[in-house]
Protein backbone atom coordinates (compact mmCIF):
# COMPACT_ATOMS: atom_id res chain seq x y z
CA UNK A 1 0.00 0.00 0.00
CA UNK A 2 1.47 3.39 -1.03
CA UNK A 3 1.39 6.54 1.02
CA UNK A 4 2.77 10.06 0.74
CA UNK A 5 5.24 11.10 3.40
CA UNK A 6 6.31 14.71 3.94
CA UNK A 7 10.08 15.05 3.51
CA UNK A 8 11.21 18.64 2.85
CA UNK A 9 9.42 21.72 4.27
CA UNK A 10 8.46 24.38 1.71
CA UNK A 11 10.97 26.90 3.15
CA UNK A 12 13.89 24.50 2.79
CA UNK A 13 12.94 23.70 -0.80
CA UNK A 14 12.96 27.41 -1.64
CA UNK A 15 16.26 28.05 0.16
CA UNK A 16 17.78 25.08 -1.68
CA UNK A 17 16.65 26.06 -5.17
CA UNK A 18 17.37 29.76 -4.70
CA UNK A 19 20.86 28.90 -3.54
CA UNK A 20 21.57 26.89 -6.69
CA UNK A 21 21.64 29.77 -9.22
CA UNK A 22 23.12 32.16 -6.63
CA UNK A 23 26.05 29.88 -5.90
CA UNK A 24 26.48 29.29 -9.63
CA UNK A 25 26.63 33.06 -10.21
CA UNK A 26 29.08 33.55 -7.32
CA UNK A 27 31.35 30.85 -8.75
CA UNK A 28 31.09 32.17 -12.30
CA UNK A 29 31.76 35.79 -11.31
CA UNK A 30 34.55 34.43 -9.10
CA UNK A 31 36.11 32.85 -12.20
CA UNK A 32 35.93 36.22 -13.97
CA UNK A 33 37.87 37.69 -11.04
CA UNK A 34 40.30 34.79 -10.76
CA UNK A 35 41.24 35.12 -14.44
CA UNK A 36 43.15 38.34 -13.63
CA UNK A 37 45.58 36.47 -11.37
CA UNK A 38 45.14 32.68 -11.56
CA UNK A 39 47.84 31.94 -9.02
CA UNK A 40 46.81 28.71 -7.32
CA UNK A 41 48.13 25.24 -7.99
CA UNK A 42 48.18 21.70 -6.69
CA UNK A 43 51.66 20.85 -5.51
CA UNK A 44 54.18 20.81 -2.70
CA UNK A 45 57.19 23.11 -2.51
CA UNK A 46 58.71 23.38 -5.98
CA UNK A 47 56.71 20.46 -7.32
CA UNK A 48 53.54 21.46 -9.16
CA UNK A 49 51.10 18.75 -10.15
CA UNK A 50 48.60 21.10 -11.76
CA UNK A 51 48.17 24.83 -12.09
CA UNK A 52 44.66 25.96 -11.25
CA UNK A 53 44.23 27.91 -14.43
CA UNK A 54 42.74 27.40 -17.86
CA UNK A 55 45.32 28.96 -20.19
CA UNK A 56 44.51 32.13 -22.09
CA UNK A 57 43.16 30.29 -25.16
CA UNK A 58 40.60 28.44 -23.07
CA UNK A 59 39.72 31.59 -21.15
CA UNK A 60 39.06 33.33 -24.45
CA UNK A 61 37.04 30.41 -25.81
CA UNK A 62 34.83 30.45 -22.73
CA UNK A 63 34.64 34.27 -22.87
CA UNK A 64 35.77 34.64 -19.29
CA UNK A 65 38.85 36.75 -20.08
CA UNK A 66 39.26 40.50 -19.45
CA UNK A 67 36.10 40.70 -17.37
CA UNK A 68 37.53 41.54 -13.93
CA UNK A 69 35.45 44.69 -13.41
CA UNK A 70 32.24 42.92 -14.42
CA UNK A 71 33.09 39.92 -12.25
CA UNK A 72 33.70 42.08 -9.20
CA UNK A 73 30.49 44.09 -9.71
CA UNK A 74 28.45 40.88 -10.03
CA UNK A 75 30.24 39.27 -7.08
CA UNK A 76 29.53 42.26 -4.83
CA UNK A 77 25.90 42.35 -6.01
CA UNK A 78 24.98 38.68 -5.63
CA UNK A 79 26.99 38.24 -2.41
CA UNK A 80 24.13 39.89 -0.53
CA UNK A 81 21.50 37.48 -1.87
CA UNK A 82 23.80 34.50 -1.32
CA UNK A 83 24.57 35.53 2.27
CA UNK A 84 20.98 36.44 3.17
CA UNK A 85 19.61 33.20 1.72
CA UNK A 86 22.19 31.22 3.68
CA UNK A 87 21.52 33.05 6.94
CA UNK A 88 17.75 32.60 6.54
CA UNK A 89 18.23 28.90 5.83
CA UNK A 90 20.27 28.38 8.99
CA UNK A 91 17.81 30.46 11.04
CA UNK A 92 14.94 28.38 9.67
CA UNK A 93 16.57 25.04 10.50
CA UNK A 94 17.25 26.30 14.03
CA UNK A 95 13.77 27.64 14.76
CA UNK A 96 11.85 24.83 13.06
CA UNK A 97 13.89 22.12 14.76
CA UNK A 98 14.88 20.81 11.33
CA UNK A 99 18.53 21.01 12.43
CA UNK A 100 17.97 17.79 14.39
CA UNK A 101 17.82 15.90 11.10
CA UNK A 102 20.82 17.76 9.67
CA UNK A 103 23.46 18.06 12.37
CA UNK A 104 25.64 14.96 12.78
CA UNK A 105 25.49 13.05 16.05
CA UNK A 106 27.65 10.38 17.66
CA UNK A 107 26.41 7.69 15.27
CA UNK A 108 26.78 9.76 12.11
CA UNK A 109 30.47 9.17 11.48
CA UNK A 110 30.25 5.38 11.79
CA UNK A 111 27.16 5.42 9.64
CA UNK A 112 28.85 7.68 7.08
CA UNK A 113 31.61 5.08 6.60
CA UNK A 114 28.90 2.45 6.17
CA UNK A 115 27.20 4.62 3.52
CA UNK A 116 30.42 5.21 1.61
CA UNK A 117 31.33 1.50 1.66
CA UNK A 118 27.82 0.59 0.54
CA UNK A 119 27.88 3.14 -2.29
CA UNK A 120 31.26 1.83 -3.45
CA UNK A 121 29.78 -1.71 -3.45
CA UNK A 122 32.24 -2.78 -0.78
CA UNK A 123 29.49 -3.55 1.70
CA UNK A 124 26.20 -5.22 0.86
CA UNK A 125 23.78 -4.26 3.63
CA UNK A 126 22.17 -0.84 3.20
CA UNK A 127 22.37 1.74 5.97
CA UNK A 128 19.17 2.11 8.02
CA UNK A 129 16.66 4.26 6.12
CA UNK A 130 16.31 7.71 7.70
CA UNK A 131 15.54 11.18 6.42
CA UNK A 132 19.25 11.96 6.16
CA UNK A 133 21.89 9.30 6.75
CA UNK A 134 25.16 9.97 8.54
CA UNK A 135 27.03 10.81 5.34
CA UNK A 136 24.33 13.27 4.34
CA UNK A 137 24.30 14.88 7.77
CA UNK A 138 28.05 15.41 7.60
CA UNK A 139 27.92 16.69 4.03
CA UNK A 140 24.98 19.06 4.55
CA UNK A 141 26.43 20.47 7.75
CA UNK A 142 29.93 20.78 6.28
CA UNK A 143 28.58 22.71 3.28
CA UNK A 144 27.00 25.25 5.65
CA UNK A 145 30.28 25.64 7.54
CA UNK A 146 32.02 26.05 4.19
CA UNK A 147 29.50 28.75 3.30
CA UNK A 148 30.34 30.53 6.54
CA UNK A 149 34.02 30.12 5.65
CA UNK A 150 33.43 31.69 2.24
CA UNK A 151 31.62 34.66 3.79
CA UNK A 152 34.39 35.24 6.34
CA UNK A 153 37.32 34.78 3.95
CA UNK A 154 35.40 36.90 1.44
CA UNK A 155 34.96 39.68 3.98
CA UNK A 156 38.67 39.47 4.81
CA UNK A 157 39.61 39.88 1.14
CA UNK A 158 36.95 42.54 0.55
CA UNK A 159 37.95 44.82 3.48
CA UNK A 160 41.42 43.66 4.56
CA UNK A 161 42.23 46.79 6.57
CA UNK A 162 38.90 47.29 8.35
CA UNK A 163 38.88 43.56 9.16
CA UNK A 164 42.63 43.04 9.46
CA UNK A 165 42.02 40.89 12.57
CA UNK A 166 40.11 38.48 10.35
CA UNK A 167 42.91 38.55 7.77
CA UNK A 168 45.50 37.62 10.40
CA UNK A 169 43.18 34.88 11.67
CA UNK A 170 43.43 33.28 8.21
CA UNK A 171 47.19 33.83 8.12
CA UNK A 172 47.40 36.87 5.88
CA UNK A 173 45.77 38.34 2.79
CA UNK A 174 47.04 35.74 0.34
CA UNK A 175 46.04 32.91 2.68
CA UNK A 176 42.51 34.33 2.92
CA UNK A 177 42.42 34.26 -0.89
CA UNK A 178 43.76 30.70 -0.81
CA UNK A 179 40.98 29.49 1.49
CA UNK A 180 38.34 31.44 -0.45
CA UNK A 181 39.47 29.73 -3.65
CA UNK A 182 39.70 26.19 -2.32
CA UNK A 183 36.34 26.42 -0.59
CA UNK A 184 34.92 27.15 -4.03
CA UNK A 185 36.63 24.08 -5.44
CA UNK A 186 34.99 22.27 -2.52
CA UNK A 187 31.54 23.40 -3.69
CA UNK A 188 32.22 22.06 -7.16
CA UNK A 189 33.28 18.70 -5.71
CA UNK A 190 30.19 18.70 -3.47
CA UNK A 191 27.99 19.49 -6.48
CA UNK A 192 29.36 16.60 -8.54
CA UNK A 193 28.89 14.07 -5.73
CA UNK A 194 25.52 15.53 -4.78
CA UNK A 195 24.13 15.27 -8.32
CA UNK A 196 25.52 11.74 -8.71
CA UNK A 197 23.84 10.69 -5.46
CA UNK A 198 20.55 12.31 -6.48
CA UNK A 199 20.61 10.45 -9.80
CA UNK A 200 21.39 7.23 -7.98
CA UNK A 201 18.60 7.78 -5.42
CA UNK A 202 16.05 8.16 -8.19
CA UNK A 203 13.10 10.25 -9.23
CA UNK A 204 10.98 9.80 -6.09
CA UNK A 205 13.77 11.29 -3.99
CA UNK A 206 14.42 14.15 -6.42
CA UNK A 207 10.75 14.99 -6.77
CA UNK A 208 10.49 15.34 -2.99
CA UNK A 209 12.83 18.35 -3.22
CA UNK A 210 10.25 19.96 -5.51
CA UNK A 211 6.87 18.89 -4.11
CA UNK A 212 7.92 18.10 -0.55
CA UNK A 213 6.47 14.59 -0.42
CA UNK A 214 7.89 11.17 -1.10
CA UNK A 215 5.91 8.09 -2.07
CA UNK A 216 6.57 5.16 0.25
CA UNK A 217 5.28 1.68 0.80
CA UNK A 218 3.33 1.39 4.02
CA UNK B 1 1.26 17.08 12.34
CA UNK B 2 -1.65 16.20 10.13
CA UNK B 3 0.11 16.66 6.78
CA UNK B 4 3.17 14.60 7.63
CA UNK B 5 1.64 11.46 6.08
CA UNK B 6 -1.13 11.41 3.49
CA UNK B 7 -2.96 8.09 3.21
CA UNK B 8 -5.57 7.29 0.64
CA UNK B 9 -7.96 4.44 -0.04
CA UNK B 10 -6.04 2.97 -2.98
CA UNK B 11 -2.59 3.10 -4.57
CA UNK B 12 -4.19 4.71 -7.62
CA UNK B 13 -5.33 7.59 -5.44
CA UNK B 14 -1.76 8.13 -4.29
CA UNK B 15 -0.56 8.09 -7.90
CA UNK B 16 -3.24 10.60 -8.89
CA UNK B 17 -2.43 12.84 -5.94
CA UNK B 18 1.31 12.80 -6.54
CA UNK B 19 0.72 13.53 -10.21
CA UNK B 20 -1.34 16.59 -9.30
CA UNK B 21 1.23 17.78 -6.77
CA UNK B 22 4.02 17.24 -9.27
CA UNK B 23 2.24 19.21 -11.95
CA UNK B 24 1.74 22.09 -9.55
CA UNK B 25 5.26 21.84 -8.15
CA UNK B 26 7.06 21.68 -11.47
CA UNK B 27 4.95 24.44 -13.00
CA UNK B 28 5.84 26.64 -10.01
CA UNK B 29 9.50 25.65 -10.46
CA UNK B 30 9.31 26.51 -14.16
CA UNK B 31 7.73 29.89 -13.47
CA UNK B 32 10.38 30.63 -10.80
CA UNK B 33 13.18 29.62 -13.19
CA UNK B 34 11.71 31.79 -15.96
CA UNK B 35 11.39 34.71 -13.53
CA UNK B 36 15.01 34.28 -12.45
CA UNK B 37 16.14 34.17 -16.07
CA UNK B 38 14.02 37.24 -16.84
CA UNK B 39 15.55 39.04 -13.86
CA UNK B 40 19.03 38.20 -15.11
CA UNK B 41 18.25 39.42 -18.63
CA UNK B 42 16.74 42.61 -17.19
CA UNK B 43 19.82 43.24 -15.04
CA UNK B 44 22.25 42.80 -17.92
CA UNK B 45 20.37 45.09 -20.31
CA UNK B 46 20.09 48.14 -18.03
CA UNK B 47 21.52 51.49 -18.98
CA UNK B 48 25.18 51.70 -18.05
CA UNK B 49 26.86 54.15 -15.69
CA UNK B 50 30.64 54.11 -15.89
CA UNK B 51 30.45 50.99 -18.10
CA UNK B 52 28.35 49.09 -15.59
CA UNK B 53 24.60 48.32 -15.55
CA UNK B 54 23.04 50.87 -13.21
CA UNK B 55 21.74 48.33 -10.63
CA UNK B 56 25.30 47.02 -10.27
CA UNK B 57 26.71 50.56 -10.06
CA UNK B 58 24.08 51.51 -7.46
CA UNK B 59 24.95 48.42 -5.45
CA UNK B 60 28.64 49.34 -5.49
CA UNK B 61 27.63 52.79 -4.22
CA UNK B 62 25.44 51.28 -1.49
CA UNK B 63 28.35 49.03 -0.51
CA UNK B 64 30.53 52.16 -0.47
CA UNK B 65 28.12 53.95 1.89
CA UNK B 66 28.23 50.97 4.24
CA UNK B 67 32.03 50.82 4.04
CA UNK B 68 32.42 54.54 4.65
CA UNK B 69 30.11 54.36 7.66
CA UNK B 70 32.24 51.57 9.12
CA UNK B 71 35.61 53.03 8.08
CA UNK B 72 37.93 54.25 10.83
CA UNK B 73 41.28 56.00 10.43
CA UNK B 74 42.35 54.10 13.54
CA UNK B 75 42.20 50.73 11.77
CA UNK B 76 45.58 50.15 10.21
CA UNK B 77 46.96 47.90 7.54
CA UNK B 78 49.39 45.41 9.11
CA UNK B 79 53.06 46.38 9.06
CA UNK B 80 55.77 43.76 8.69
CA UNK B 81 59.37 43.14 9.77
CA UNK B 82 62.14 43.79 7.17
CA UNK B 83 62.43 40.03 6.56
CA UNK B 84 59.06 40.13 4.80
CA UNK B 85 60.11 42.75 2.25
CA UNK B 86 59.68 41.53 -1.31
CA UNK B 87 60.46 42.78 -4.79
CA UNK B 88 58.35 45.65 -6.08
CA UNK B 89 56.25 44.65 -9.05
CA UNK B 90 55.60 46.87 -12.07
CA UNK B 91 52.07 46.79 -13.37
CA UNK B 92 51.12 49.27 -16.06
CA UNK B 93 52.43 52.61 -17.25
CA UNK B 94 49.25 54.64 -17.61
CA UNK B 95 50.10 58.33 -17.59
CA UNK B 96 53.83 57.62 -17.35
CA UNK B 97 56.65 58.50 -19.71
CA UNK B 98 60.33 57.54 -19.42
CA UNK B 99 61.58 61.11 -19.65
CA UNK B 100 61.36 62.91 -16.34
CA UNK B 101 62.48 66.46 -15.89
CA UNK B 102 63.00 66.25 -12.14
CA UNK B 103 64.30 69.84 -11.93
CA UNK B 104 61.14 71.35 -13.34
CA UNK B 105 58.69 68.86 -11.85
CA UNK B 106 56.21 70.45 -9.44
CA UNK B 107 53.42 69.07 -7.31
CA UNK B 108 50.52 71.40 -7.95
CA UNK B 109 47.79 71.77 -5.39
CA UNK B 110 44.38 73.12 -6.30
CA UNK B 111 41.71 74.03 -3.79
CA UNK B 112 43.99 75.57 -1.18
CA UNK B 113 43.67 79.27 -0.33
CA UNK B 114 46.10 80.04 -3.15
CA UNK B 115 47.43 77.79 -5.95
CA UNK B 116 50.50 75.93 -4.73
CA UNK B 117 53.40 74.39 -6.64
CA UNK B 118 55.80 72.34 -4.52
CA UNK B 119 59.28 71.04 -5.35
CA UNK B 120 60.56 67.66 -4.14
CA UNK B 121 62.59 69.37 -1.44
CA UNK B 122 59.47 71.17 -0.18
CA UNK B 123 57.80 67.77 0.18
CA UNK B 124 60.85 66.09 1.70
CA UNK B 125 60.93 68.74 4.42
CA UNK B 126 57.76 67.26 5.91
CA UNK B 127 58.14 64.55 8.63
CA UNK B 128 59.59 61.49 6.93
CA UNK B 129 57.76 58.15 7.27
CA UNK B 130 58.94 54.61 6.61
CA UNK B 131 56.50 51.79 6.45
CA UNK B 132 56.75 48.12 5.50
CA UNK B 133 53.29 47.16 4.33
CA UNK B 134 51.29 45.49 1.61
CA UNK B 135 49.96 46.89 -1.64
CA UNK B 136 47.01 44.80 -2.82
CA UNK B 137 46.34 44.89 -6.52
CA UNK B 138 42.75 44.63 -7.72
CA UNK B 139 43.92 41.71 -9.88
CA UNK B 140 44.57 39.66 -6.76
CA UNK B 141 48.32 39.78 -6.26
CA UNK B 142 49.91 41.75 -3.45
CA UNK B 143 53.39 42.84 -2.49
CA UNK B 144 55.05 43.77 0.77
CA UNK B 145 57.69 46.48 0.32
CA UNK B 146 59.20 49.34 2.28
CA UNK B 147 57.68 52.70 1.46
CA UNK B 148 59.49 55.96 2.19
CA UNK B 149 57.73 59.28 2.04
CA UNK B 150 55.46 61.64 3.91
CA UNK B 151 51.92 61.38 5.12
CA UNK B 152 49.38 62.91 2.77
CA UNK B 153 47.62 64.15 5.92
CA UNK B 154 50.80 66.04 6.94
CA UNK B 155 50.95 67.68 3.52
CA UNK B 156 47.27 68.57 3.77
CA UNK B 157 47.79 70.01 7.25
CA UNK B 158 50.58 72.24 6.00
CA UNK B 159 48.76 73.23 2.82
CA UNK B 160 45.12 72.93 3.90
CA UNK B 161 42.03 73.13 1.69
CA UNK B 162 40.42 76.56 1.55
CA UNK B 163 37.20 75.00 2.85
CA UNK B 164 36.08 71.65 4.28
CA UNK B 165 36.17 69.13 1.44
CA UNK B 166 34.91 65.59 0.96
CA UNK B 167 37.29 64.47 -1.76
CA UNK B 168 40.83 64.59 -3.03
CA UNK B 169 41.52 64.07 -6.72
CA UNK B 170 44.97 63.29 -8.14
CA UNK B 171 46.28 63.35 -11.70
CA UNK B 172 49.46 62.52 -13.55
CA UNK B 173 50.97 65.44 -15.50
CA UNK B 174 48.91 65.55 -18.68
CA UNK B 175 46.07 63.62 -17.01
CA UNK B 176 46.93 60.26 -18.56
CA UNK B 177 45.81 58.69 -15.30
CA UNK B 178 43.67 60.07 -12.50
CA UNK B 179 42.07 58.84 -9.28
CA UNK B 180 39.45 60.06 -6.86
CA UNK B 181 39.70 59.55 -3.11
CA UNK B 182 37.25 60.12 -0.28
CA UNK B 183 38.66 62.44 2.36
CA UNK B 184 38.70 59.80 5.14
CA UNK B 185 40.90 57.47 3.12
CA UNK B 186 43.15 60.34 2.01
CA UNK B 187 43.63 61.42 5.64
CA UNK B 188 44.39 57.87 6.85
CA UNK B 189 47.71 57.94 8.73
CA UNK B 190 49.20 55.23 6.49
CA UNK B 191 48.40 57.05 3.25
CA UNK B 192 51.79 58.24 2.02
CA UNK B 193 53.31 60.33 -0.74
CA UNK B 194 56.26 58.11 -1.62
CA UNK B 195 59.61 58.82 -3.27
CA UNK B 196 61.43 55.55 -2.47
CA UNK B 197 60.59 51.85 -2.44
CA UNK B 198 62.93 49.45 -0.61
CA UNK B 199 65.39 52.36 -0.11
CA UNK B 200 65.62 52.92 -3.88
CA UNK B 201 64.51 56.26 -5.29
CA UNK B 202 61.56 55.62 -7.60
CA UNK B 203 62.36 54.99 -11.24
CA UNK B 204 59.88 56.03 -13.91
CA UNK B 205 58.15 52.62 -13.89
CA UNK B 206 57.21 53.13 -10.26
CA UNK B 207 56.14 56.73 -10.73
CA UNK B 208 59.18 58.95 -10.18
CA UNK B 209 59.54 61.39 -8.64
CA UNK B 210 56.50 61.07 -6.35
CA UNK B 211 53.67 58.55 -6.13
CA UNK B 212 50.85 57.68 -3.79
CA UNK B 213 50.65 54.63 -1.56
CA UNK B 214 47.19 54.25 -0.10
CA UNK B 215 46.77 50.90 1.71
CA UNK B 216 43.07 51.43 2.41
CA UNK B 217 42.41 51.09 -1.32
CA UNK B 218 43.24 48.67 -4.10
CA UNK B 219 46.52 49.42 -5.90
CA UNK B 220 44.67 51.16 -8.76
CA UNK B 221 44.29 54.15 -6.43
CA UNK B 222 48.00 54.36 -5.63
CA UNK B 223 48.61 56.74 -8.52
CA UNK B 224 52.17 57.09 -9.82
CA UNK B 225 53.92 60.32 -10.78
CA UNK B 226 51.48 62.75 -9.23
CA UNK B 227 51.32 66.10 -11.02
CA UNK B 228 48.24 67.57 -9.41
CA UNK B 229 46.37 67.22 -6.15
CA UNK B 230 42.92 68.78 -6.04
CA UNK B 231 40.85 69.40 -2.89
CA UNK B 232 37.23 69.34 -3.93
CA UNK B 233 33.62 68.75 -3.00
CA UNK B 234 32.86 67.39 -6.44
CA UNK B 235 33.44 63.65 -6.61
CA UNK B 236 36.61 63.47 -8.73
CA UNK B 237 36.75 61.47 -11.95
CA UNK B 238 38.49 58.14 -11.64
CA UNK B 239 40.16 56.39 -14.55
CA UNK B 240 39.09 52.85 -13.67
CA UNK B 241 35.67 53.80 -12.28
CA UNK B 242 34.87 55.00 -15.80
CA UNK B 243 35.76 51.50 -17.00
CA UNK B 244 33.44 49.37 -14.87
CA UNK B 245 35.34 49.35 -11.58
CA UNK B 246 34.17 50.47 -8.16
CA UNK B 247 34.91 54.17 -7.55
CA UNK B 248 35.54 53.55 -3.85
CA UNK B 249 37.65 50.37 -4.20
CA UNK B 250 38.29 50.64 -0.46
CA UNK B 251 39.83 48.28 2.02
Amino acid sequence: MKQLVKKHPLAIRWFHWINFPLLALMIWSGILIYWAYPSFRIGIGDFTLAKMTLGQTTYRKLHVNNRLAEGMALHFFFMWFFAINGVLYVAYTVFSGEWRHLVPNRKSFKEAIHVVLHDLHLRKDAPPPRKFNGAQQIAYTAIILMGLGSLLTGLAIYKPVQFSWLVSLFGGYQMARFFHFWLTVGYVVFFVIHVAQVIKAGWNNFRAMVIGYEVRQR
Amino acid sequence: MSDEIIETATDEDVDRLVKRMSRRGFIAAGVAAAAAYGGWKWLRTRERIGDLEWPLRRTLQANENLSEAYFSRKRLTPTFPPSRIGKPRINGHLGLTPNIDAENWRLNIEGAATPIALTMSDIMSLPRREQISELRCIEGWSMIVKWTGVRLSDLMAKFPPAQRVNYVGMETPGRGYYVGLDIDSAMHPQTLLVWAINNQMLNWHHGAPLRLYIPVKYGIKSIKRIGLIRYTNVRPDDFWAERGYDWYAGH
